[in-house]
């Protein structure tokens, strides 16, 4: 045994702190009493009832909602649909559909959206919730594609072909074997696409309309401009939602790696959570 | 526009079958997976495909004197970059790009390499502490930052406390205050490339190696660097592709001072609603885009890029 050296654990823990260093800065000012936010004058939730108050930021987190739950949903519907049918459709062109599908995530974010904004603009669709909406879901669709396909991947075919040959229907299959042992994924998929859609802002500069606003693009427009302390606890409020979801996305991935069966469990875990982590 | 309907899927009947089993086996096909990808054929064709051929149609169209686009072909978007005010931007998000990157490789190279030597159980820690920054909204990081690097911030007031310095440093709105921005929001992603390839690492090469007489600067630099090169290649391209594009850090870290290609675009489109050279400008950058993925794959020989699929 050669003497372990202690520099790697120092390294990650002063990186680690790093890294949380600014997250925790706007969670703490976020209780500041005081209205300058260089000064601390003590704890105090004002803010937030403040926050609470202000009718602007709330029709943008009605938004948020609104957009980031139709667009999950959307995007569970057609990427759900398309990793079961995919394998078995008898298309040749369904090599480059699926490339093409996930290039929403692939591109440069300011890309996508000045590509949105212009063809959204030719087709003529009405710039506001509709756009947020499609554009949403275009980046939505790729996380529950690939989290389905990867766990279907790991179910046993025999479950659908006995269930064939006992005289089942091809939708029988789907909603009675297949469906529930894909459910873990698909919840896992629409959680993270839930999270993606909550937080964007790029995509949705370019394809807001002039009387929408979401909490991202209206935290973004007060960076730019002038913060005031009611954006610390917006910022802190988004912070937690968004760590809630994530969590839960992840012990559905688990769970739904665990139900696979498989005995190599542990290589197949990390593989799922890091397409869960990079893909952004 | 109905792919699903193509001729030449290749429906011919088995010989022997019965005329009736054959139309059942044809409309169970139509049914079952041709209805179910027909959804993302129809959304990925009009809101993926779609955008993307008008964009390069666009970029060889003529702006309109007032307002819009003729339709007239012309070269004269892409012979506009090469002014030399927008070459310039694009060099400067070039040397932008190429710092970040290599930062955020110093950074993050030792942080996955790290990672992976970890027990099991750490591991699993480490993902979880890596998780909550990396799906932290890019605006409360980059407020984090604001705070820390505004006058009389966090970072101004420890730095007088010790006695370093005795005034504020104005380190917002610089070069310096972007490249951090970058460089944070960016090196997770290194992080994840080379840990899962330095995960897959055999240590027992590493091993050998110190057991015929290598020091562990020798056995690393012959044994784990090369084995865990692909994992740092697929960083590098995942950490310098994202920072050509991010604007939105150039926009609130460097106020007005460092212009990127990304602002570039936002500002032909949004302010000087130029769009065919907006266009033309994002043909460029997913060209150089597509450039770096080809070189890279060529260069590791692997298909896709580590741990993204």
């Amino acid at each position: 045994m050669r003497k372990r050296s202690r520099i790697p654990g120092v390294y990650l823990g002063i990186i680690l702190a790093l890294m949380y260093i600014p997250i925790l800065l706007v969670i703490i000012y976020s209780f500041n009493e005081s209205r300058i936010s260089s000064v601390w004058s003590g704890w105090s939730l004002r803010w937030y009832r403040e926050l609470f108050r202000d009718r602007d930021i709330m029709e943008a987190m009605t938004n948020s909602l609104v957009l980031a739950t139709v667009s999950s949903l959307s995007a569970a519907v057609i990427g759900t649909l398309a990793a079961v049918g995919m394998p078995k459709a008898d298309l040749r062109s369904k090599g480059i559909i699926e490339y093409l599908s996930t290039l929403p995530i692939m591109i440069p974010e300011i890309i996508l959206g000045m590509v949105f904004l212009v063809y959204f603009t030719l087709i003529k669709l009405p710039f506001g919730m509709v756009t947020l909406t499609v554009a949403h879901t275009s980046f939505c669709i790729p996380y529950v594609y690939m989290l389905v396909k990867a766990r279907l991947v790991g179910i046993d075919k025999s479950y659908a072909e006995a269930a064939k040959d006992l005289g089942a229907t091809e939708w029988n299959v789907f909603w009675d074997i297949t469906l529930p042992l894909i459910l873990p994924a698909i919840t896992s998929g629409v959680l993270l696409a839930f999270a993606m859609s909550l937080d964007d802002v790029v995509i949705s500069v370019f394809v807001t309309g002039v009387n929408t606003n979401t909490l991202p693009l209206k935290i973004y427009t007060q960076l730019k401009t002038g913060v005031t302390p009611k954006i610390n606890a917006l910022c802190t409020l988004m912070f937690g939602s968004t760590m809630l979801i994530v969590l839960l996305s992840s012990w559905f991935a688990r769970n739904s790696v665990r139900r696979t069966e498989r005995r190599n469990t542990n290589e197949e875990a990390p593989g799922i959570r890091n397409s869960v982590g990079l893909v952004r | 526009m109905k792919p699903e309907m193509k001729p030449g899927s290749p429906v011919a009947p088995h010989p022997e079958a019965k005329p009736e089993q054959t139309r059942t086996a044809f409309r169970r096909r139509i049914d079952a997976s041709v209805v179910s990808v027909a959804p993302i054929y129809a959304f990925t064709l009009l809101f993926v495909v779609g955008p993307l051929i008008y964009m390069f149609v666009l970029s060889f169209l003529r702006r309109a004197e007032t307002w819009g686009v003729l339709r007239e072909f012309t070269w004269a978007n892409y012979l506009n970059i090469l002014e030399p005010i927008y070459l310039k931007t694009f060099w400067e998000s070039l040397k932008l790009a190429g710092f970040t990157t290599l930062f955020v490789a110093l950074v993050g190279y030792p942080f996955g390499y790290f990672m992976a030597r970890l027990s099991a159980a750490w591991k699993r820690r480490m993902m979880l502490l890596l998780m909550i920054p990396f799906w932290t909204s890019s605006l409360i990081r980059l407020y984090g930052w604001i705070i820390i690097f505004r006058a009389n911030g966090t970072l101004d007031k420890i730095l007088m406390g010790i006695g370093v310095t005795n005034a504020p440093l104005k380190l917002l709105y610089t070069y310096s205050a972007v490249v951090v921005g970058m460089i944070y929001a960016l090196v997770p992603f290194m992080i994840f490339a080379v840990y899962s390839s330095a995960e897959k690492l055999d240590w027992q090469l590493v091993e050998a190696a110190r057991d015929l007489g290598a020091t562990p600067w020798q056995a690393f630099a012959t044994v784990s660097f090369k084995l865990t090169l692909p994992g740092l290649l697929s960083g590098v391209v995942l950490t310098f592709i994202p920072s050509m594009g991010l604007f939105f850090i150039a926009d609130i870290l460097g106020g007005n001072k460092v212009i990127l290609v990304g602002n570039l675009i936002q500002e032909q489109l949004m302010k000087a609603r130029n769009w065919p050279f907006a266009a033309a400008l994002a043909v460029v950058l997913m060209v150089l885009t597509s450039i770096m993925i080809a070189l890279y794959r060529k260069v590791s020989g692997v298909k896709d890029l580590e741990g993204l699929v």
